[in-house]
């Protein structure tokens, strides 16, 4: 009775957080902001809907099997977000219009691939969104 | 009991962000949102693979999530691979 209800609740709570992915995927106003709601959230809904299948069951076989598409989830999700939004930076996907900051403009040589972190004697900490590009 | 109407529900819920992920993926003006709302289709997958072994208690189905998890993966980071190498740049 008690797995059942636990079965129950993570299914529902995986499918929730799935479906706010889902929305923020469609409603974000840009690439990055996308990639926030869908990386985050999708992980997470995947995972619960895992820990719902390894409560339903509970023989060790398939608990080993819901670890470890959780393990592979929450390994590879940080990387591929992390490639994928590089790759659009690079291709110049606009950003949002009320982006405040954006730390790589100006310094970044999008031929040779090398960033440009100390020239003109610029002072790396300042903080605030009063910078110029 | 409690159970079937949350597998019922997890359908539902889970066929609706299908719908609005491929709504992203058809209308996104750049292709890195067209990856990103592939990617997001293959985790939604996932998690229809695992409300329905909880459905059919066939637990092998589990295999089948593993496997697309690790392709959804291979082919964000080629698409990402490929935007980066390939060269064409917005505005230009």
């Amino acid at each position: 009775m008690v797995i059942e209800w636990l079965t129950a609740f993570a299914l529902l709570a995986g499918s929730v957080f799935m479906l706010i992915a889902a929305l923020g995927v469609l409603r974000m106003p840009d690439l990055l902001t996308r990639m926030h709601a869908t990386t985050k959230a999708g992980v997470l809904g995947a995972g619960l809907t895992m820990v719902a299948v390894a409560v339903h069951f509970g023989t060790e076989p398939v608990i080993a099997k819901a670890v470890a598409v959780i393990a592979f989830l929450l390994l590879t999700a940080p990387v591929a977000a992390h490639a994928i939004g590089r790759a659009g930076y690079f291709m110049g996907v606009p950003l949002w219009e009320n982006t405040q900051v954006d730390e790589l403009k100006g310094r970044y040589d999008e031929k040779t691939h090398t960033l440009a972190s100390s020239d003109e004697g610029e002072s790396a900490e300042s903080d605030g969104p009063a910078r110029e590009g | 009991m409690v159970l079937q109407f949350a597998i019922v529900v997890s359908y539902l819920l889970l066929s609706l962000a299908l719908l609005l992920g491929f709504i992203r993926l058809i209308r996104g003006p750049s292709l890195p949102d067209r990856v990103v709302a592939l990617e997001l289709l293959a985790s939604l997958t996932v998690g229809f693979i695992a409300v329905s072994v909880v459905a059919s208690g066939r637990a092998p189905f589990l295999d089948v999530a593993m496997v697309l998890a690790l392709t959804a993966f291979l082919a964000a980071l080629g698409f990402a691979r490929y935007l980066e190498k390939g060269g064409h740049r917005i505005g230009d």
